[in-house]
């Protein structure tokens, strides 16, 4: 059984680095190997929330683009 | 606005139980080419550089190009992100928007040439840096600046009021002009190598674009500022147009950044009409249709708009013909427009407005 939590952060209409600073707040809140997944409209979103994460040592599970909503899933790092 | 001396003060000296630690700076990065040199240079001698980005709404950054398709070719990046990626530092972002308010809406030391308090910004930074610094245990701040690089804030008789207001005093280190400026902590700790840091000053780029070239940086943002929609003169306009309407000296995020996008018109006092120029600015028009009033054109493809004010039957037949003469239905008889008010539509049938006859004084 999966034990590890999964975590939601809503950033949509959100203009970067409005989503980059809430996954950062989120992150500080959680510990590592729990999973957020960052929902944006951005799509600088897509450059940006993973930059943060390489140079933070998170790891970027899935990136996912349906229409006009991004799904950036984050494992938080160490 | 500044005038006479301003001396810096000088820190404790530090305990020696602590000298063969890594010295630790917190760089101010911008996104551009100085911020990313002056902490590059900290990096190469030995110092543990992280670095701090204030996000204050007015930032230009990488969302304005991201939302506008004409800016496709242009990377949509944030630029300090990017920066801290290429030097291998961690970058910290820092939401300051409620905060800065009160240096937009009362500059101790005034604005330039539009609604840009330079001087105020620059001593606000400093200060947040110094209370990060403080909190996380760092040794001293690392900024970008260069003596007469910038009229306000750059000036060799502001950097020491930067310096003093900010709380920073002598852990503020300038890598790029420190040897043209008094010794700072870092330096008479021995810290850093002044020797090894640098005596630019004045607007020309040659010397940061050589001193680019010896650490290898061959991409970076724009060379010199152009970060700021308060430096911007239509923007500024905006702003003024939103205070004046509103009959106060205000603003919510929300309303900064509808200020980036769109096409505004205000066609009278109490109402004003912003109008999506391409479908990435429709698109992000779209996430604001529960808060406004808005409109579609539905006979003919067209801008969508978002309508903020109270508006008569009248007024909302003069936002449809304006909005429809920015329509593929601009030459059109009728054109047809859904209207949704507080999530209730209904059409609206409109003779759109001739192009001459709409005052240049509307067009914000």
């Amino acid at each position: 059984m999966d034990s590890v939590s999964h975590h939601s952060l809503d950033a949509r209409n959100l203009l970067c680095p409005m989503p980059v600073i809430r996954t950062q707040e989120a992150v500080a809140d959680l510990v590592p190997g729990e999973i957020l997944t960052v929902r944006c409209t951005d799509p600088g979103a897509l450059s940006d929330v993973p930059a943060w994460c390489r140079i933070n040592g998170h790891e970027i599970v899935t990136t996912e683009r349906n229409d006009d909503e991004i799904n950036i899933t984050i494992k938080v790092g160490a | 606005m500044v005038c006479g001396k301003v001396e810096v003060t000088r820190s404790v000296v530090r305990k020696p139980d602590r000298m063969n630690e890594q010295p630790k700076a917190v760089a101010l990065i911008s996104g551009g080419l100085d911020s990313m040199l002056a902490a590059r240079t900290m990096l190469d001698q030995g110092v543990h550089v992280e670095g701090i980005n204030f996000f204050t709404g007015f930032c230009v950054e990488g969302h304005t190009h991201a939302i506008r398709k004409r800016d496709k070719a242009r990377p949509k990046r944030n630029n300090a992100l990017w920066v801290a990626e290429q030097l291998g530092i961690k970058l910290h972002i820092v939401d300051v928007i409620e905060q800065y308010k009160d240096v937009v809406l009362n500059p101790k030391h005034g604005y330039g040439a539009n609604l840009n308090p330079c001087l105020d910004c620059k001593g606000f930074m400093v200060h947040k840096a110094e209370e990060w610094r403080a909190q996380h245990g760092f040794d001293f701040i690392v900024t970008g600046e260069v003596i007469g690089q910038r009229p306000m804030s750059q000036r060799r008789d502001t950097m020491p009021v930067v310096a003093q207001e900010s709380g920073a005093g002598d852990r503020l280190l300038r890598p790029l002009c420190a040897q043209l400026l008094p010794e700072t902590l870092p330096e008479r700790e021995g810290w850093v190598d002044r020797t090894r840091l640098h005596n630019f000053s004045g607007r020309s780029r040659k010397p940061q674009i050589q001193l680019a070239g010896q650490f290898g940086i061959d991409d970076y943002a724009q060379p010199a500022g152009g970060c700021c929609f308060l430096t911007d003169q239509a923007y500024a306009e905006k702003l003024h147009d939103l205070w004046a309407a509103r009959g106060e000296r205000d603003y919510e995020l929300d309303d900064i950044m509808l200020l980036k996008v769109g096409r505004h018109l205000r066609p009278r006092p109490h109402f004003k009409i912003i109008m999506g120029r391409e479908e990435g600015e429709n698109r992000f028009l779209e996430g604001y249709r529960k808060q406004f009033m808005s409109m579609v054109p539905i006979s003919h493809p067209g801008p969508l708009v978002l309508i903020d004010g109270e508006l008569s039957d009248d007024d909302i037949e003069l936002a449809a013909r304006l909005a429809a003469r920015y329509s593929q239905g601009r030459d059109a008889e009728r054109v047809t427009f859904e209207l949704t008010r507080q999530g209730r539509s209904r059409e609206l049938d409109v003779t759109p407005y001739p192009a001459n006859d709409i005052p240049r004084e509307w067009i914000l």
